[in-house]
């Protein structure tokens, strides 16, 4: 069984890497639709920029409420992900 | 532009690095003499080894290069904030809970303690060494930025003193940069970054057609297309008493007309014609001519203030509405106001005249709001039809979302509290502060964007001179905040290099013996080169962004350590040999790669950046799955040669 913590931050990870490759790919790929204001006067690059940081840090305080400190764990427990 | 040095600035500047400086030795010293240096982490508490975490992280070069590039380029540059936070994602997500399984704090402890190679601690070494030289650059450069406004010094000078002063501090004492001086630094820098916002919303935006200095930059025009240049000057006032330079020698063809005025200055304008109209903008130019003279705008250039010299830039020429000025502004207004404003950013043209004088064009260019807003100014290529363009961009972010993780010493702050618990808190904080900074960055540089102090010739004073235009005593204290955080960085950096060459390659690698006392004399020489190839590469590097080079330190570190650290952590299969190729083929490529780049041939050796060998400057892209795929290859060739100890042989020892 892989370690509760590290599936943890395995899943958050993707998330993270899903509205982060969402946002690098819409600029290299569709620069234009980063002029749209979804709030007034705020186009998408900033608000999405912001969203992305303070995303990241919602998201590491998710992981620390999530997570559990594991007092003794066995060690050879690493697995590898094949 | 001229710097005069101001007395409280330096009084002040002075007081708080001696301050800073002061208490780190004394923190040091204590720290030495108690239980040691690592014991008395145990106790620091989880907030401020949160802080700290953005006091480490933050260096100078993310504050200077980050704020510069903004001010200059706009959006583009708070790409680079978005990427760094990023990469803390997948440092505490993906790296740390594995790498604490493993017993382990850094990428070299965790490699060299799974296979005991010799020739993987020779890679680790050489590629710790390149990335902290990398690193050290643009620290460097910020160095003799920061030095210039404030002492008024040359860049060269001011590098060639912090460089110098580094390697006193590391050869002489010793420099233990505690983790109190860490959050001293990080919060310091946070909250007056906080300051430095507050007075820009407070300030909000005015109206003008120049800089601090008052010098009214004319735009005459805009004449119809039809008319021809002599008509224009011929029917204009403004040129009655001047005499029009023949458009010769390298300036044919180019869009400029030059004249001279009475009193032996040369105007330069810059012909912008959109087909239908045609208008003149003033701008300024830089001449270095054969016997080294500099001269500005035709004349030689004054050292004092009232004589000839660069006027300070950036500015908003036109605010929406008919208004000079919008009054105190919100988070969100600030962006709604300069959206709808019209900015003049300066762009620059470098031309070798025909008797080898070089000389710059620094041309005004007017720019909606709503433009500088947007990404596309920095990173061109992604408005380009050339889909190899793109890739430049998404080879960047990708690094930077990867070079957190594979910095050598960036890690070892989470393990530095009593538990697991403490350790995640204080990354919490960590990415809250760092965070909360970066999302500053765009304010403070959008705010420099239109302060009328910006300097024309380089980007990364910006943060600096835009606090100078608020008063003396925030520019005093941020410029202080910003050289103590780059003494740390350099010192940690050089020291971390020390120990690369002296453990990794000369002891481990190469089977030297040291006694104690030598081995001490062998750090301190390896010091001494690492800080003056430090110096010289500071120098060399001086047109450049340090956030930009701050990139390139990432995509190396990224192309050659992640691949081996998440393939260690994550597959079974890995063997040293692995491991070796991965490091040594991601370096050498991604290093390769940054010294055959256009951005290298442009701003380092001077060449044409076309010729350059390789179709995109950075190379994230192709060297991280370059160092995936060469570890998997050279794994699976080499598989079974060697039992891999199983993890519970290495769990247990070790720690730092």
């Amino acid at each position: 069984m892989q370690p509760r913590n590290t599936r943890i931050g395995l899943i958050l990870f993707f998330v993270y890497l899903l509205l982060y490759g969402g946002f690098v790919f819409l600029n290299a790929l569709s620069p234009d639709s980063m002029d749209w204001q979804p709030i007034e006067g705020i186009n998408l690059a900033i608000s999405y920029g912001f969203v992305l940081i303070i995303g990241a840090f919602l998201m590491a305080l998710l992981y620390g409420l999530l997570c559990k400190t594991e007092r003794s764990h066995d060690a050879s427990s690493m697995e590898d992900e094949q | 532009m001229i710097y005069e040095p101001s007395t409280i600035a330096v009084i002040v500047f002075l007081a708080f690095v001696g301050l800073t400086l002061g208490l780190s030795f004394y923190l040091g010293r204590q720290a030495k003499s108690s239980e040691g240096f690592f014991a008395a982490h145990g106790q620091i508490p989880w907030f401020v080894n949160g802080v700290a975490f953005a006091g480490d992280y933050l260096s100078a070069a993310s504050f200077l290069g980050i704020c510069g590039m903004i001010a200059f380029k706009g959006y583009d540059g708070f790409l680079y904030s978005i990427g760094y936070l990023a990469g803390w994602i997948v440092a505490l997500f993906v790296v740390a809970e594995p790498m604490k399984r493993l017993g382990k704090f850094t990428f070299a402890d965790a490699l060299n303690s799974t296979f005991h190679s010799r020739g993987i601690r020779l890679v680790v070494g050489i590629s710790t060494l390149v990335v902290s030289v990398f690193y050290l650059i643009p620290q460097m450069v910020g160095a003799g930025v920061l030095i210039q406004p404030l002492l008024g010094f040359p860049h060269w000078v001011g590098v060639l003193l912090v460089g110098a002063t580094v390697i006193g501090i590391v050869t002489s004492a010793g420099m233990v940069s505690t983790t109190w001086v860490q959050f001293l630094k990080g919060s310091l820098l946070v909250v007056f970054s906080g300051v430095l916002t507050y007075v820009i919303l407070q300030r909000g935006f005015i109206e003008k057609q120049g800089g601090i200095d008052g010098h009214v930059f004319q735009v005459l025009g805009p004449f119809p297309a039809s008319s021809s240049l002599d008509q224009i000057v011929q029917g204009t006032p403004a040129f009655q008493d001047s005499q029009v330079l023949p458009s010769d020698d390298v300036w044919a063809d180019r869009p400029y007309l030059r004249t001279k005025q009475p009193d032996g200055g040369v105007t330069f304008w810059r012909i912008d014609s959109d087909g239908e109209t045609t208008t003149l903008r003033e701008s300024q130019v830089l001449t270095i001519n054969l016997n080294g003279e500099t001269l500005v705008n035709g004349m030689l250039k004054g050292v004092q203030k009232g004589e000839p010299e660069l006027h300070p830039v950036g500015y908003i020429h036109q605010l929406a509405g008919d208004r000079e000025e919008t009054g105190p502004l919100g988070m969100l207004s600030f962006f709604r106001e300069l959206g709808t404003a019209e900015v003049t950013l300066w762009g620059e043209d470098k031309l070798v005249e025909s008797d080898g004088s070089k000389t710059t064009v620094y041309y005004p260019i007017p720019v909606s709001g709503s433009e500088v807003l947007r990404p596309g100014r920095k990173f061109t290529g992604i408005r380009s039809d050339n889909p190899i363009d793109r890739l430049n961009f998404l080879s960047l972010m990708l690094a930077l979302f990867c070079g957190t993780a594979s910095l050598p010493h960036i890690l070892i702050r989470y393990y530095t509290v009593k538990d697991e618990a403490a350790a995640r808190k204080s990354t919490i904080v960590g990415i809250a502060a760092i965070g909360f900074f970066y999302v500053l960055t765009l304010y403070i540089g959008l705010g420099a964007m239109v302060s009328g102090s910006l300097d024309v010739t380089t980007d990364n004073m910006s943060a600096p001179l835009l606090a100078k235009s608020i008063n003396q005593w925030l520019f005093a204290i941020i410029s202080a905040i910003a050289f103590t955080t780059v003494l740390g960085t350099v010192s940690g950096l050089i020291i971390a290099s020390a120990g690369a060459v002296t453990h990794d390659l000369l002891v481990s690698s190469l089977g030297f013996k040291f006694s104690g006392n030598e081995e001490v004399r062998v750090a301190k020489i390896a010091s001494i080169i690492v800080g003056s190839i430090a110096i010289g590469l500071g120098i060399l590097f001086k047109g450049l962004n340090v956030s930009f080079l701050v990139g390139w330190a990432f995509s190396i570190a990224a192309s050659a350590n992640l691949p081996s650290l998440i393939m260690l952590l994550f597959w079974k299969r890995t063997t040293s040999q692995g491991i070796i190729s991965a490091v040594t083929v991601g370096m050498i490529s991604s290093l390769a790669w940054v010294l055959l780049s256009g951005d290298t041939y442009q701003a380092v050796y001077g060449l044409d950046p076309a010729d350059a060998f390789v179709p995109f400057s950075q190379p994230g892209i192709v060297t991280i799955p370059l160092g995936f795929i060469t570890l998997v290859v050279v794994s699976l060739m080499t598989s079974g040669r060697e039992p891999r100890q199983s993890p519970s042989d290495y769990a247990s020892g070790g720690q730092k």
